[in-house]
């Protein structure tokens, strides 16, 4: 392979590109979870109250669940055009280690579905009536958390390739698995709310981010090679 | 090699199924004897509790439960890590079985927990962190029994699945610490503790007897339901049409 001088590196970038250009090419693709993201913190103020204190204490976990469940709607995209035009077994064919392939695919899909929920976090923060001092360490969290979700939802996303009903059984998968996430998030939110230092919750969400990150592409790689065969 | 020999022979599903068949009463009788004599000291002879009065008595069904939620998940994530690496179908298929028991020990711990919780703290559900953890536990279960019936190819649903539990155990610690940091109100362990378990003899033996009457329950069930496995996957082979002319 070496002759065709395409380092791990480049082999990487060459994926990342592909799959952040086909994203703007298929804006909908990004923009539908942000949507949904929003559209699931409104729905609070309407069934419950729209009374600002209440608000503002279910304003951590109205984000961070409406994160959780917008992240596994864009699972969908993830793995499973790939697999149905092709490119999945191309890349499994291509002589690079597939585990790392898949990471970068996973990093791509992390940038593409975590970041514009982190950049849309503000908004829906101060429509909750969260003061404004707090949105950094929110920002801060779903940066992290929502990398844990992508890394974490990719072995899910790999394992449901082979099944014909899969987006289901994909939640009942991720959902379990994704809880630590939500239980450190919404924690750290809640601590920069109240004003008090939030910096173990992040701390233990940046190990889970350095776990996942390091540990789920080589299950998520076993995973599409079951699903392929 | 000679001391492995055992090992290979279990990969021979003829071999497997008489075995599990010959072990079947030296394991199920046992449970049997332990479990009634468990329940026995501990619903009869035990004294009741300064504190909690008769209801403690439930702990002689839901921590057993509890203890077998966990080690049946670790049994099937070894059996399924095992069928990975090397290859062994029978693995897998002793990490299919184990499965639904340990889903429903898991469920016999939710809902003695759930009954316990009702005299003690005037409520039937809290969202205390061990029985958080027990139900994600359980969703866990619930999840890998989904995978493995989304394939409709043995061999790929026992190793997705199987993958799944691998992630799983990796997941659960996490989980559990996790759970605990963000709620506890659950008594702590009576048992296992550094300065010596925290229960009179009287009522810590029944205690133990029904450990170990669950635990060869759990293992008895597992050999039925291993042999179902291997009879449902080799149901085309000669030795078993050799087995029922026979």
């Amino acid at each position: 392979m070496s002759t065709l001088g395409t380092g791990l590196g480049r082999a990487a970038w060459l994926v990342f590109e592909r799959d952040v250009r086909l994203a703007f090419r298929r804006w909908e693709q990004v923009t539908h979870p942000v949507v949904f993201f929003v559209m699931i913190a409104t729905l609070f103020p309407l069934a419950l109250s729209p009374e600002t204190s209440l608000l503002r204490d279910i304003a951590p976990g109205v984000v961070w669940v409406a994160a959780l469940l917008s992240s596994l709607l864009a699972l969908e995209t993830l793995l499973r055009a790939d697999l149905e035009d092709g490119t999945l077994e191309q890349l499994t064919l291509s002589g690079q280690p597939l585990g790392w392939l898949l990471f970068a695919k996973t990093l791509a899909h992390w940038v593409l579905s975590g970041l514009p929920l982190v950049l849309a976090a503000p908004l829906v923060a101060t429509a909750l009536a969260a003061p404004g001092d707090a949105v950094g360490v929110l920002m801060l969290a779903l940066f992290l958390g929502t990398g844990v979700l992508s890394f974490i939802g990719a072995v899910g996303a790999a394992l449901t390739l082979g099944t014909r009903r899969g987006s289901v059984l994909l939640s009942l998968l991720v959902l379990p698995l994704a809880m630590p996430v939500l239980i450190f998030g919404a924690r750290a939110t809640d601590l920069a709310m109240r004003g008090e230092p939030a910096g173990g919750a992040l701390m233990l969400l940046g190990a889970m981010l350095a776990l996942s990150v390091t540990l789920a592409p080589i299950a998520a790689s076993t995973a599409v090679r079951i699903s392929l065969e | 090699m000679a001391t492995w020999t055992w090992f290979h022979k279990l990969a021979s599903p003829p071999y497997l199924y008489r075995t599990a068949g010959r072990l079947l009463p030296w394991l199920a009788i046992p449970a049997i004897v332990l479990t009634l004599a468990g329940a026995y000291g501990g619903l009869v002879r035990a004294p009741a509790d300064y504190q909690q009065g008769e209801a403690f008595r439930i702990i002689y069904v839901h921590a057993p439960s509890a203890w077998l939620s966990l080690m049946a998940y670790t049994v099937m994530a070894a059996a399924a890590a095992v069928g990975l690496i090397w290859r062994m179908k029978l693995a897998h298929a002793l990490a299919a079985a184990t499965a639904p028991i340990g889903a429903s020990f898991t469920l016999l711990c939710l809902a003695t927990g759930s009954l316990w919780g009702r005299p003690m703290w005037g409520t039937w559900w809290v969202w205390d962190a061990r029985l958080t953890s027990q139900l994600i536990l359980f969703f866990l279960y619930l999840g890998y029994m989904a995978l493995h019936s989304a394939y409709d190819d043995t061999q790929r649903a026992d190793r997705a699945a199987g993958l799944l539990a691998v992630v799983g155990i990796v997941n659960v610690p996490i989980i559990h610490f996790s759970v605990y940091w963000w709620n506890t109100l659950h008594q702590g362990s009576t048992v296992l503790r550094a300065d010596g378990p925290a229960m009179p003899p009287s009522m810590l033996v029944p205690l133990l007897v029904s450990f170990a009457g669950y635990t060869l329950g759990y293992a008895a069930l597992a050999c039925v339901r291993l042999r179902a496995e291997v009879l449902g996957r080799e149901r085309n082979a000669s030795w078993l049409q050799e087995l029922g002319r026979g």
